[in-house]
């Protein structure tokens, strides 16, 4: 092991956004590292969206500086996050109900010959390789509709398409939002899975419960400003909830002296 | 990234056997997907109905004049297919195919300064079909213009365009043989002969090849013996048609563009990555987008799809007649055509479908047609059966679908 740690995968710095006169964002930093999943939290209107709307490419910053390993770059259409290995997996979804689980997974990025004829059979056996290797196992046949799927199916294969595309950071829109308990469960320890395949992800939710069952550390953003960052060892749930509502002037010093051991 | 995981592949759940299929397949009837058992049942149906009412209707000479009958609609019928697939309408497909007609019996006019050779006129037509197609497109994918409103005054537009362009006369004959022969030309016996082994050896390599393909990816294969079964099947069923052709005149020549049309928008639509990406956008447009789709460009694009094979079938219906007149695009050909995709059970809501549809809906819509004719009904018998038919076919599929929903498919 080298004395320095390696640089994030993904570091936000000073990030910016503002839409006419609101401020969505102002000056929020986030990182997250191989292997580790970093919570993102906050209320309604605390810049969550706007955060990973940014990251994907969607919206452009007004000022701040993304560092992809260290490296300084920028985002400027999804495209852009896409060959940086960004994938961001959306709270509804985008998945077409009436495609079944493989061509899904292989949306816009079909293996094909110089034909444009389907290779549909490597397509077949890679999801289900991606799949059993995430221990997706409660989907019956691939070849199935996706609409046919529970809700934790369906997230289940939104989460696995970041996975058979060699991603380097997943960001995870309230994954769990619209499921039943087991399902939660489900897509959770598929969270768990990602992390522990390597990838940075990111989880993006209301549900602190969720959060600290996975996440490692947890961002809390509020009114477009961090709140801070918390390690899930050394927190709890009455101090994240303090953090989310009524912001740093509520807490003690304490916190922020952890925010810059975090930041330095 | 490798995973440490072994690479069990769970593919397809249910087993190869014969009968593990065929209970699957039973399964999945009950569920509500009968695939297109209503459509085969409906053309045994009617045709039974029109045998017992006709002596000339069961005839090889009719027949072939069937698939003549049916070639017009049938062409237009698969561009409709993918308009619907991508949950967009087209109305002008009726006069955009008039308009194909004017411009290739225009193109051919001797001594007209423009006279080109049929094949170039043909060229010209559909080529004219697309450039529409291509118009309408944009302004329903770049502007958002709903597709309904653009082509119905596509509709307007168009059927003004022919009564100009035939105004003084009224009609414009062709003598040209090339664009007669699209219609009206008949395939010697042997000719007949090798399309139907052409065919069939193609399917069985195709189905041989996919075969291989699963077999060496460790997937699961379907059952071999009902693979074989089905190329048996429809391999038979061409042999049978060119025998009844043969039988009579031949194989007529429009029968044959209207079945590799099909198999070429059917192999698009099914095996390419432009076909995927059409059912993606009608699936879900926001999915299609956010994979990386453009959009725009599938939009476009089908609507060429639709204006081009429009204009085919329009040079088919010109061929017809050896000629066009004011009536050129008008009467049932945009309902016919796009019955014949509905029926042949395309979603009008988007993402569901096969282009074969157009080709059983075509056939359905033909039938009924020819049969009334010769048990010599009037016409209002004709619309109103094709009505009951359409309505019939959408109420099944809308059960049907409810009925799916509830047994989670």
């Amino acid at each position: 092991m080298s004395a320095q740690p390696p640089p994030p995968t993904l570091e936000l710095h000073g990030v910016s956004k503002s839409f006419g006169a609101v401020q969505a964002l102002n000056e929020v930093d986030l990182e997250v590292r191989d292997g580790e999943v970093m919570a993102l939290v906050g209320d309604n209107g605390a810049g969550k969206s706007t955060l990973i709307k940014c990251v994907a490419g969607i919206y452009s910053t007004d000022s701040g500086e993304i560092l992809f390993e260290g490296e300084r770059v920028t985002i400027h259409g999804p495209k852009d996050a896409a060959k940086l290995g960004i994938e961001v997996v959306y709270q509804d979804l985008a998945l077409a109900d009436n495609l079944d689980v493989v061509q899904n997974m292989y949306l816009g990025r079909e293996e094909h010959d110089l034909l444009f004829r389907l290779k549909e059979a490597p397509m077949e056996q890679r999801t289900a390789e991606t799949l059993s290797s995430l221990a997706v196992t409660t989907i019956g046949s691939v070849r199935q509709p996706v609409a046919t799927l529970s809700g934790g199916q369906r997230q289940s294969v939104a989460v696995a398409r970041a996975v058979l595309w060699n991603n380097r950071v997943v960001f995870l829109d309230e994954p769990t939002a619209a499921l039943g308990v087991a399902q939660t469960r489900q897509v959770l320890a598929l969270v768990r899975r990602l992390a522990e395949q390597g990838l940075a992800v990111v989880l993006v939710s209301h549900n602190l419960v969720d959060v600290f069952e996975v996440a490692d550390r947890i961002t809390v953003l509020r009114l477009g400003r961090n709140v801070g960052v918390y390690e899930r060892a050394q927190t709890n749930e009455q101090e994240i909830v303090q953090a989310i509502t009524a912001g740093k002037a509520a807490l003690e010093e304490e916190e922020e002296e952890q925010e810059e051991e975090v930041v330095s | 990234m490798s995973t440490a995981a072994p690479a069990e592949v769970q593919a397809a759940a249910t087993g190869d056997s014969l009968g593990a299929v065929l209970r699957a397949r039973w399964d999945a009837l009950k569920g509500g997907d009968v695939g297109s058992l209503p459509v085969i049942l409906g053309l045994i149906g009617i045709t039974l109905y029109f045998t017992s009412k006709s002596d000339v209707f069961f005839s090889a000479v009719n027949f072939t004049n069937l698939i003549g009958q049916m070639a017009g609609v049938t062409v237009i019928a698969i561009g409709v297919v993918f308009v619907l697939l991508i949950g967009e309408i087209d109305l002008s497909i009726g006069y955009v195919s008039g308009l194909a007609g004017v411009v290739v019996a225009e193109l051919q006019v001797p001594d007209s300064g423009h006279q080109y050779p049929g094949l170039v006129a043909i060229a010209a037509a559909i080529a004219v079909g697309a450039a529409i197609g291509a118009l309408q497109g944009s302004f329903v994918a770049f502007i958002g213009v709903p597709s309904f409103v653009v082509t119905l005054a596509g509709l307007l537009i168009w059927q003004g365009v022919i009564l100009r362009q035939l105004g003084t006369e009224g009609v414009i004959g062709i003598q040209d043989a090339y664009i007669n022969n699209v219609a009206n030309y008949v395939l010697s016996e042997n000719q007949g002969w090798a399309i139907a082994i052409v065919f069939t050896v193609g399917y069985a390599a195709a189905t041989f090849g996919m075969y291989l393909s699963r077999r060496r990816a460790g997937l699961s294969t379907g059952n071999v013996i009902l693979s074989a079964v089905r190329v048996l099947f429809y391999g038979a069923l061409v042999f049978v048609a060119v025998a009844v052709c043969n039988h009579s005149r031949g194989v007529p020549l429009v029968g044959l563009i209207m079945l590799g049309l099909v198999v070429a928008a059917a192999y698009v639509a099914g095996r390419t990555t432009y076909g995927r990406h059409v059912y993606a956008v009608g699936g879900s447009a926001e999915a299609a987008r956010r994979a990386g789709i453009n959009v725009k460009f599938i939009r476009v694009t089908v609507f060429m799809i639709s204006g081009a094979m429009a204009a085919m079938g329009g040079v088919i219906f010109a061929s017809r007649l050896n000629s066009v007149d004011l009536t050129a695009g008008s009467g049932t050909i945009l309902l016919d055509a796009i019955s014949a995709a509905v029926i042949g059970g395309v979603s009008l809501f988007g993402g569901r479908g096969r282009v074969s549809g157009a080709l059983f809906g075509g056939l359905i819509i033909a039938i009924v047609a020819n049969g009334i004719d010769l048990v010599g009904y009037p016409d209002s018998v004709k619309l109103i059966t094709t009505g009951v038919i359409l309505l019939s076919a959408v109420t099944l599929d809308t059960v049907l679908r409810r009925r799916q929903a509830a047994a989670g498919r």
